[in-house]
């Protein structure tokens, strides 16, 4: 393919990645913004091409050392919901926005401690870079069949590089404020993710299934090489020991890595979307893996004797085949995994070049300028030109020092020196006692060790031999150092990490710390507790006045936006607007403004400018945090008692409501009882009426008035001898009289005087009896009463010719009797009700009873005093009463009640 | 000679009304809830209506609505006759346009003192 269609094709890709960045910037719809894919996509900046070409390299050439890079983050991801999670929270509430403002911040906000860190990154990650660099320009070269140029002018990569920094410096720097997501730069770079995984796959079955037939195919031929064995095994313990050394150090990697830190906190939108990233990812790499050995091995049997660089079998087996659609898909998979961590890379350490170089060690009295415009633009101004310098930097450092290296080992270099911010990283998480000076000592310490066990070698030895035998002395006279079953980097990474965490260690409890750092600490550490009120847990004391500080956030935020800050911190903490002398959280909240536009320690620095700080001892800190600590208690037991009180205002509203409800029950009671006994009283003073003042009534008129008297008085007894029952019933004044009874027998007694009634209205009547043991123990007359009771109703809601069917049965030790009738269905509302005495349906007020409306009651009553349950329901054709007594509690009852009497 | 309907289901109260009511020269009409009323009211307009308010099918306050909605009953005296004696109840009675409102037990010969007052 000819370099100007190839560069045509990479123009087109680079278009597309503006237009997706530039459609995510624009529509910042929910869709884009809520989506953990995209998250999750963004992660995979972590294969970069290292990744891509690199480990194909590895897998054909050492074997199974290509695992580890996966392997490593896939062990340490599903951590990742209680490390990053607790990460994320805490550069939310700080405003971090770089891998060296979390730890620096943690160990005393330390400028210095920031620049060294930034310095560890540039260190480690510039290289990274340049190795990008020399991928997409080998690549180039590869897929165009022409030679490398040395002069820079007519490198095609030099274009590329050009054109990747000026995207990059574009949507890198659209925020002054470093915190803020970049939704355009995240979108492209999840899109970039795919794209490779895609190309990937596509290269992989083109492998598997067009040059060779199937995985096995390639696996049975590949097997016949002598070194075949040897590359897939662990070659035993040592083998195993470099290999989990190798895990270990792209486990940290994955943490740590200036890009990884960056989209996994910096990017992370809601910590929700960590948890869809903790399977995607592992997922995501898994898959990238399952190619790697196919293709590694198809490029050995297909070059076999052949001098090709083996981390390029990628393209060169599509190309062999002169398939090139395919070569052109690898290539930009690979130009993808460049892309995508030359910009992430170069974003990140540009802000760590930034806020910690060049404006607190040089630049930070340019921002006296009251514009905040000004101000702005020179805070961006450093960014595009940090970026800038770093790809530069990025490109020098390939032309100079890594054209004749392989990926993997700049690769794995560069893992080692970033893990020496490990112990003080994941102390700042863990440990309280962890210090600043333990810190500090632990990094130089083991960055040293990486410099004379990795760099110096790698590097500079490669580029200028010279030196060699004087600086050969000094390595041998360390040599009893040497691991002899590690590797070089294994071995450099266990002396470097060990010394760096001892250091660490014993400095930190040996020393005591500033009062920042531990204030700090315990920030860190209790992120859960602190997160509410983050302000609340930072200690100042000093003088400051707020018209000061107000000034300077003038300067970087412009009025409008620092007033509106003002504002929200005055309503958060009930502060009155004209407060002259600002506090602890005042202060800390200032620095928060800043610390996104400046990073921490410039805003650490400009907001000393204008305070005067008491000193504090470390010992009142720790007392002030024991204190704030106790108020949390304090306020939880004070929220806990609240809410009880809450809770016991709730349940008195209820017993209120219910107090209410009971006396109307009452009124409707009394009203119902009033009525009740008015209706048979109106009958008899009428027909008294009568008789008292008319002589001339006929003979059998004046009977039937007297009959009226006497049936109604017998109806008005009636009632008031059922209330007076039911009300003994309620108090328990009537005791039952258990006995044996045959309960057939009892039935028939109480269905007997109701018969001729039954007949009256041609009503069907059936028993169904399903008992084994007609012998039971109960009160035989209160049983007589309920089934009346029962029965009466259900005659009085059947219509003529209708059906009563009776069915006695066992259920579980229970006696189970359902009384069943085809009269009219009861509303669904007033099943519960109906036992209530007078119970008032929706339109029993109006619509006139029948009965007294006490016999259901009643019969609850009985069925409760047997400790039984009774309950109404509508089936089908009409109404079916279920009654259920058990029997054992009836023989307790009547050992009750034989010990009351 | 006057007509009047007495509607209550229950029917020891009816014989009681109806048998003093024809004694004084009263047309009686018997019903035993509100759809037998306005099935009366169809062919006839009564001098007195005389309601209980608790009746199955149509009760009194229903019957008493469609009563007060034909223009040729506007002559037509109304009278509760109930023993719902809450005020709340009377007072509900009245507002919908009952001419009197007597509670149970009452004194026929009262009633009928009250309704000869009700056309004089």
């Amino acid at each position: 393919m000819s370099s100007v269609a190839l560069f045509v094709v990479v123009l087109l890709y680079l278009a597309l990645l503006f237009l997706v960045a530039h459609l995510a910037e624009k529509r910042k719809s929910k869709r884009w913004i809520n989506n953990p894919y995209i998250y999750a996509l963004s992660l995979a900046v972590y294969c970069t091409a290292w990744t891509y070409y690199g480990s194909i390299g590895v897998a054909a050439t050492s074997g199974l050392n290509y695992l580890p890079i996966y392997i490593g983050p896939i062990m340490i991801i599903p951590a990742w919901i209680y490390i990053n999670t607790r990460i994320v929270r805490i550069s939310r509430i700080n405003k971090i926005s770089s891998l060296a403002d979390f730890i620096s911040l943690r160990y005393g906000n330390s400028r210095s401690f920031s620049a060294i860190i930034t310095i560890v990154c540039l260190l480690a990650i510039v290289p990274y870079i340049g190795l990008q660099i020399k991928a997409i320009s080998e690549t180039f070269h590869l897929v165009t069949e022409t030679s490398m140029s040395n002069n820079i002018l007519t490198d095609n990569a030099t274009f590329v590089v050009v054109l990747i920094a000026l995207f990059s410096s574009y949507y890198g720097t659209r925020y002054v404020d470093a915190s803020e997501k970049r939704l355009g730069i995240i979108s492209a770079i999840a899109l970039e993710s795919f794209l490779k995984l895609f190309f990937i796959i596509i290269l992989g079955v083109f492998v598997i299934y067009f040059v060779f037939d199937g995985f096995s195919d390639i696996y049975e031929k590949a097997s016949k090489f002598e070194d075949f064995k040897e590359k897939n095994t662990f070659n035993g313990i040592e083998g195993a020991m470099n290999w989990m050394v190798l895990c270990m150090i792209s486990a940290t990697a994955i943490c740590i890595l200036p890009r990884q830190f960056h989209t996994a906190i910096i990017e992370n939108r809601q910590e929700k979307h960590i948890k869809t990233a903790i399977w995607f990812f592992p997922l995501y790499l898994l898959i990238f893996t399952i190619f790697i050995f196919p293709i590694a091995w198809g490029g050995r049997l297909i070059f076999d004797g052949e001098n090709v660089n083996p981390e390029f079998y990628s393209i060169l087996i599509p190309q062999h085949f002169d398939n090139t659609l395919i070569t052109v898909f690898v290539f930009l998979g690979g130009l993808s995994s460049c892309i995508s961590m030359i910009i992430i890379s170069a974003i990140t350490l540009s802000i760590m070049l930034s806020n910690n170089l060049i404006i607190p060690y040089g630049l930070l009295g340019k921002f006296k300028s009251d514009n905040e415009v000004q101000n702005t633009r020179n805070i961006t101004n450093i960014r595009k030109f940090s970026i800038f310098a770093l790809i530069i930097m990025a490109f020098v450092f390939y032309k100079y020092f890594i054209l004749k290296t392989s990926l993997d080992s700049v690769g794995l270099i560069s893992f080692v020196v970033i893990a020496q911010l490990a112990p003080s990283f994941f102390g700042a998480i863990f440990w309280r006692r962890g210090s600043y000076k333990g810190a500090v000592a632990g990094l130089l310490a083991g960055l040293a060790i990486c410099y004379f066990g990795l760099i110096i070698p790698q590097y500079y030895f490669s580029y200028n031999q010279e030196f060699k035998g004087v600086i050969r002395e000094m390595y041998d006279a360390f040599a009893f150092f040497n691991i002899p079953f590690l590797s070089r980097i294994s071995q450099i990474f266990f002396w470097s990490i060990f010394v760096n965490s001892a250091l660490f260690a014993i400095i930190s409890v040996s020393v005591k710390g500033n009062y920042r750092e531990r204030n700090f600490a315990e920030l860190y550490v209790d992120i859960d507790k602190h997160i509410q009120n983050h302000e609340n847990a930072f200690i100042w004391r000093g003088t400051a006045y707020v018209s000061d500080i107000r000034n300077i956030l003038e300067r970087f935020l412009g009025r409008n936006k620092t007033e509106q800050a003002l504002r929200i911190f005055n309503l958060k903490y009930n502060i009155d607007s004209q407060t002259e002398t600002a506090d602890s959280r005042f202060i800390k909240f200032s620095e928060n403004l800043l610390a996104g536009r400046i990073g921490t320690a410039s805003a650490k620095i400009l907001i000393e400018g204008v305070t005067k700080e008491d000193k504090i001892s470390l010992k009142e800190v720790l007392n002030i945090l024991e204190e704030s600590k106790e108020n949390i208690t304090l306020n939880k037991k004070l929220t806990e008692q609240s809410e009880e009180l809450q809770k016991l205002s709730d349940d008195l509203r209820t017993a209120n409501q219910n107090l209410i409800i009971k006396d109307r029950q009452k009124d409707d009671f009394l009203d119902s009882v009033a009525h009740e006994l008015r209706t048979p009283i109106t009958a008899i003073r009428s027909a008294g009426e009568i008789l008292a003042d008319d002589d001339d009534i006929p003979f059998d008129i004046k009977q039937e008035f007297l009959n009226n008297i006497i049936t109604e008085s017998d109806r008005l007894s009636e009632i008031i001898n059922d209330i007076l029952y039911l009300d003994k019933l309620e108090h328990g004044e009537i005791a039952l009289h258990i006995k044996e009874n045959n309960i057939l027998e009892t039935y028939k007694k109480a269905l007997n005087p109701l018969l001729h009634l039954i007949q009256q209205k041609n009503i069907h009547l059936s028993e169904v009896n399903l008992l084994n043991h007609a012998v039971l123990e109960y009160d035989e007359a209160r049983m007589i009463q309920l089934f009346q009771n029962i029965l009466g109703n259900a005659l009085k809601f059947t219509d003529d010719q209708g059906t009563i069917q009776t069915k006695l049965s066992e259920k579980e030790d229970h006696l189970v009797i359902t009384v069943f009738n085809t009269g009219r269905h009861i509303p669904e509302e007033d099943l519960d009700m109906i036992f209530d005495k007078f119970y008032q349906s929706k339109n029993q007020n109006i619509l006139k009873p029948t009965g007294s409306g006490l016999g259901l009651a009643i019969s609850k009553k009985i069925v409760q005093a047997h400790s039984g349950r009774i309950k109404a329901e509508n089936s089908g054709l009409g109404v079916t009463f279920t009654i259920s007594i058990p029997y054992n509690i009836t023989k307790e009852i009547r050992n009750e009640v034989e010990q009351n009497q | 000679m006057r007509k009047i309907i007495i509607a209550d289901d229950e029917h020891k109260i009816l014989m009681s009304l109806e048998y003093s009511f024809k004694k004084n020269g009263y047309d009686v009409y018997i019903a035993r809830d509100g759809t037998e009323v306005l099935d009366f009211l169809k062919t006839m307009t009564p001098d007195v209506i005389l309601l209980d308010i608790m009746m199955p099918n149509l009760d009194g306050y229903s019957t008493l609505e469609a009563i007060k909605k034909d223009i040729r009953l506007k002559d037509t005296k109304v009278i509760f006759l109930s023993a719902k004696n809450n005020p709340k109840d009377i007072e509900k009675g009245l507002e919908m346009g009952a001419d009197a409102y007597v509670t149970k037990p009452y004194s026929i010969k009262k009633l009928q003192q009250q309704i000869e007052e009700m056309f004089e």
